[in-house]
């Protein structure tokens, strides 16, 4: 008998390892993958780092520097079909509907769509105005990335900091606008914020807090104090939005991405998966908010999590309850690894336990992140493994899943 | 089944010895170790270590 029709859409980390644990777990079943970029699933973030210095460097070519994005994986032709280049742009009771007008006939749809860079809502410089977030924007960012050219980055996160950490390196001049107060401070807290603001001035980098932009006029960025920055190219590093416009009508809660249930099915949408960057899901080692979660390792946690369900609800049972993975992400900038375990977003006091932040890029920190009371994360700066290790395992123990109301 | 990782890509990320402690380890310099045969009762564990590490450094084999 054949088995059920599954159809992954979108064709990164999550959705090719959705398709290998759907493949793993019912051999049968005949699997799709659909992306709508032209590339064979591959890896992100060096995107901001390796590759970007790399091209910029002019040394790279193009296909050894893709391949070596590009995930392993023990897929055969045999086992999925893999559509590329082609965007889904509708979910329908038969299936999913493709930007070329065919139909994907499917029993289960997995929506692995990720996100998209904000843009700001401006005029102006769209010459000189780049996102990162695809092989093709590093690949179209980075021969502007040229010694003594001045680079405006709008917008202090994770990945604007990482372009500005990679574009001082190649010998820019590099000027961070963040309307916050703090560069990466949701992620990271006003503390070790301020520490990694020390530490971009530091290396040369002119980080403007506290600042809107207003305006774009020809070669220069125009902030809401009257400000002026003169730039040669310009990176807006503003956050993500979700990519769900395809399933609208659907029936899921898309108001942040997908809401699904703790087996990563949506709420309201019975044959419909969410994994990923657009999953929002609630966990219940911290609490019961849902929340969707950018780090690089929710892409595996949530694919094994939704063949687990596919696989349990074909075989007629339940899907056993209960999905607490432990977040983590990292960071590398100016050759010192931010490498964080749980979640301090959600924490309200931190306490540095080893080293000293005054010393950040110099010597490891250790910093621990509470609420309440209890511990909700761990922050390794420019730390070794084994002492991170030693921490994350003292989290693990604080860290029980909470009965959810 | 044998277990090798690319140290000219290894960053030290740390997550194949969160995945299979059995398998990887830190010794106190922070230097990476590995089991380089393990047997059929491991390869999940290796494999999940595998899917783990960020730069694809594990070579199963």
């Amino acid at each position: 008998m054949a088995g059920p029709r599954i159809t992954v859409v979108g064709a990164s980390l999550a959705g090719l390892r959705t398709a290998e644990a759907l493949k793993a777990a019912l051999p049968q079943a005949q699997l799709t993958l659909i992306g709508d970029e032209p590339h064979a699933p591959y890896n992100r973030p060096p995107l901001s780092k390796d590759v970007m210095e790399s091209f910029a460097g002019g040394d790279a070519d193009e296909t050894e520097a893709f391949g070596k994005l590009l995930l392993r994986s023990k897929l055969t032709p045999e086992d999925v079909s893999i559509r590329l280049g082609v965007a889904a742009t509708g979910f329908e009771n038969a299936g999913v509907r493709l930007a070329d007008g065919s139909l994907v006939r499917s029993d289960w749809v997995i929506a692995a769509t990720g996100i998209r860079p904000r843009r700001l809502p401006l005029p102006g410089n769209e010459d000189i105005r780049h996102v990162l977030r695809r092989f093709d924007d590093a690949r179209a960012l980075a021969p502007m990335l040229q010694p003594g050219k001045r680079l405006a980055v709008i917008g202090a996160g994770f990945i604007g900091c990482e372009i500005a950490a990679t574009a001082r390196k190649l010998g820019l001049h590099v000027t961070i606008v963040e309307p916050g107060p703090q560069p990466m401070m949701r992620a990271l807290g006003p503390r070790v914020a301020a520490a990694m603001a020390a530490l971009h001035r530091r290396h040369g980098v002119t980080l403007l807090t506290g600042r809107m932009v207003e305006a774009f006029q020809p070669g220069r960025v125009i902030l809401d104090n009257g400000k002026e920055i003169e730039a040669d190219v310009i990176v807006e590093a503003l956050g993500s939005l979700p990519n769900t416009e395809w399933l609208a009508g659907s029936g899921a809660d898309l108001s942040d991405g997908v809401l699904v249930d703790d087996t990563m099915r949506a709420i309201g949408a019975p044959n419909l998966l969410a994994v990923g960057d657009i999953a929002r899901f609630a966990n219940p080692l911290f609490d019961d908010v849902p929340r969707r979660v950018e780090h690089w390792c929710i892409p595996g946690f949530t694919a094994k999590r939704a063949a687990q369900t596919i696989a349990a609800l074909e075989a007629g049972d339940t899907p056993e309850p209960g999905f607490s993975p432990l977040p983590s992400f990292w960071s590398d900038q100016y050759g010192m690894r931010v490498q964080a375990f749980g979640a301090p977003a959600l924490a309200e006091t931190q306490t540095v336990v080893e080293g000293d932040l005054s010393q950040i890029g110099e010597a490891p920190v250790i910093v621990e992140y509470a609420r309440d009371g209890a511990l909700t994360g761990v922050i390794g700066l420019g730390a070794p493994p084994a002492l991170i290790a030693k921490h994350r395992a003292r989290l693990m123990a604080a860290l029980t899943p909470k009965e959810t109301a | 089944m044998k277990v090798h990782v690319n140290m000219d890509i290894c960053l030290l990320h740390g997550q194949c010895v969160i995945a299979a402690p059995e398998i990887f380890s830190f010794d106190d310099s922070g230097d990476l170790h590995w089991v380089e045969v393990i047997d059929d009762s491991q390869v999940a564990d290796a494999e999940a270590a595998s899917d783990a590490c960020p730069e694809q450094a594990i070579i199963l084999g």
